[in-house]
């Protein structure tokens, strides 16, 4: 229920940005979106690309600190206020999000979530039938 | 005899006659060898005029506490007197010169006949074998060679024993791995930025040093570093790191070395005369009290230095120790009097933000201390490496920022600015790791 996200702890120069990037193209992984947030001094570059272990496993070799963390992907319609009535769910729930981005993929939006609450919040997206899209469901997505 | 046999394997000591000696025998060869030393630096015009003016005869030393009744020497008398006037015998006796390239104005240069060299080998066999090496061990000495005396030092010395030596140098960390499988090295000597180097590329490649290699020993100097950072180098490698002191003015390495207790180093006092004074006073300390270590080299011909001023700010931890060795142990260096920075009228050694950085094990071993003038102000930048991402939240990484933050400016007492950096951004070469850059506007 859950994908695997790339997080790697870069400085602020663009430099850095380009070497992470030349890893995962070096190692031939899709990305299917980033972002990177504006910070005073230190940035989290967070990934979500095909193969996340593998190129984990890259960019660690290749001396950046970085993380595999967990995060929850939603497929909502491609239509005004999917998204705000799938948020509304988990907000009413008390699901608290760390943070999120979103992206189009194969006629859906795509929700990326990152909760302390993980387990509840699988909980809540079970009962109340949203759509929680798998690692594996995702690279079918990617190729459909 | 210079060159006495090697002893066997199951022997404690490897000169136990010196090793063992008593407090009481210890002082009264001493007051030989300082009675010695003193007869020979009369043969140099600049040492005869100082020694003349402070009424010192050799007859006149009977004790150690005379010594005091010596002019100090410095670092500048050694640049004045570039390159040999402070030599004590002709250089036809003489077979090899070490320098230190200065920062400013001269280097330094130090003259070496035979015996000098045969007994600074005997001092660095000495440490080694304290330690556990055997004729048995492969020793493989990644420090840099040339005029840095880590080099040719530790290889005589490692030799002398009996060992293999590898004079594998610094650099090049993917061949020093190799070396280290390839030939089963048991002992490492380098700077211990370097050890935390060769450790990550280690990593990097899938070695793991306690199944991979042989290693069993470490040998670390040249760079002060903390009991921290030591306790981190010996998890990292799983293996033993023992300090060694050395500085080219009295020879290199092997002037102190931990033994198996790695409670303070033993300066061997069969050579050396150590003293631990107030650096404005130039009055000794009490044991236990820091003060600058000042060292007399009473076994050397070619350039004996009397009441050398090293710089380095430690104490006395104690005069016995269950090893069987009575020479002084001294505590690992706390800085330097001279890279002692003044901060808004604060005392700071970068030792001392060392310490904390270690115990945080989010932080890696890597960081910088500049300090700048901002508006006026002097203030101070502390940035660290982190070891590894153990969280991708901004939040959890500001707190600890922060935590670092307090608990820095509980020992410094005053407030620096810490900044987290990504792994491997701060500037190291394969040699000693930049620690401070001060760009302070200059006053006076
Ligand atoms: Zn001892």
């Amino acid at each position: 229920m859950t994908i695997r996200q790339i997080s790697v702890f870069i400085d602020d120069k663009a430099g850095s940005l380009v070497k992470v990037l030349d890893v995962l193209k070096e190692g031939g992984h899709q990305i299917l979106t980033s972002t990177l947030a504006d910070s005073p001094e230190f940035a989290i570059y967070r990934v979500l690309c095909t193969d996340a272990e593998r190129a984990f496993k890259s960019l660690k070799a290749a001396g950046f600190n970085v993380l595999l963390p967990d995060v929850l992907a939603l497929a909502v319609a491609d239509e005004p206020g999917s998204a705000a009535s799938a948020i509304r769910i988990l907000s009413d729930a008390g699901i608290s999000i760390r943070y999120m981005y979103s992206f189009r993929l194969a006629n859906k939006g795509i929700l990326v979530i990152r909760t302390d609450q993980t387990d509840r919040a699988k909980e809540v997206i079970i009962l109340n039938k949203l759509q929680a899209v798998s690692e594996s469901e995702l690279s079918a997505m990617i190729k459909a | 005899m210079i060159k006495f046999p090697v002893p066997d394997d199951s022997c404690e000591y490897f000169d136990k006659e010196h090793e063992t000696m008593t407090r009481e025998q210890i002082e009264a060869l001493q007051v030989e060898r300082l009675r010695d030393t003193v007869r020979r630096c009369m043969s140099n015009p600049i040492y005869k005029k100082r020694l003349d003016d402070a009424g010192v005869t050799p007859e006149s030393i009977n004790s150690v506490a005379d010594i005091r009744r010596i002019p100090f020497t410095t670092k500048a008398d050694l640049r004045d007197n570039y390159p040999f006037g402070l030599s004590c015998v002709p250089l036809r006796d003489c077979v090899r010169l070490h320098s230190s390239s200065g920062t400013t104005g001269n280097p330094t240069v130090i003259l070496h006949t035979q015996n000098d060299l045969d007994e600074w080998a005997n001092q660095v066999a000495r440490n080694l074998w304290m330690v556990g090496l055997r004729p048995s061990d492969v020793f493989q000495n990644s420090s840099g060679y040339g005029m840095f005396t880590g080099g040719l030092g530790f290889q005589y010395g490692a030799e002398r024993l009996g060992m293999l030596t590898v004079p594998a140098a610094a650099g090049n960390s993917l061949r020093q791995i190799k070396f280290m499988k390839d030939f089963d090295t048991t002992a490492l000597h380098a700077v211990p930025s370097y050890v935390t180097r060769l450790y990550e590329v280690m990593q990097q490649e899938g070695v793991d040093p306690r199944k991979d290699t042989k290693l069993k020993v470490l040998a670390i100097g040249a760079e002060p570093h903390s009991e921290e950072q030591r306790q981190r180098i010996q998890n990292m490698l799983g293996v033993k790191a023992y300090n060694s002191f050395g500085m080219s003015e009295m020879c290199g390495p092997g002037v102190g070395f931990e033994c198996k207790e790695q409670n303070g180093l033993h300066f061997w006092e069969d050579y050396y005369i150590v003293e631990i004074v107030d650096p404005e006073t130039l009055e000794p300390v009490p044991d236990g009290e820091i003060g600058e270590l000042v060292l007399t080299s009473i076994k050397r011909e070619a350039m004996p230095l009397l009441r050398y001023r090293t710089r380095d700010l430690t104490r006395v931890l104690g005069r016995t120790c269950p090893c069987g060795r009575n020479h002084v142990r001294i505590d690992r260096m706390k800085g330097r009097s001279d890279d002692m920075m003044v901060l808004r009228g604060v005392n700071i050694f970068p030792i001392q933000i060392e310490k904390i950085l270690m115990n945080f094990k989010e932080l890696a071993s890597n960081y910088l201390i500049t300090l700048t003038t901002d508006e006026d102000n002097d203030n101070m930048t502390v940035e660290v490496e982190l070891e590894e991402l153990f969280t991708d939240d901004y939040a959890r990484l500001q707190d600890l920022k922060r935590e670092v933050t307090r608990q820095l400016k509980d020992e410094i007492l005053l407030t620096p600015i810490v900044k987290l950096v990504p792994k491997g951004t701060l500037p190291v070469s394969d040699g000693k790791a930049v620690r401070v850059v001060d760009k302070r506007k200059v006053y006076q």
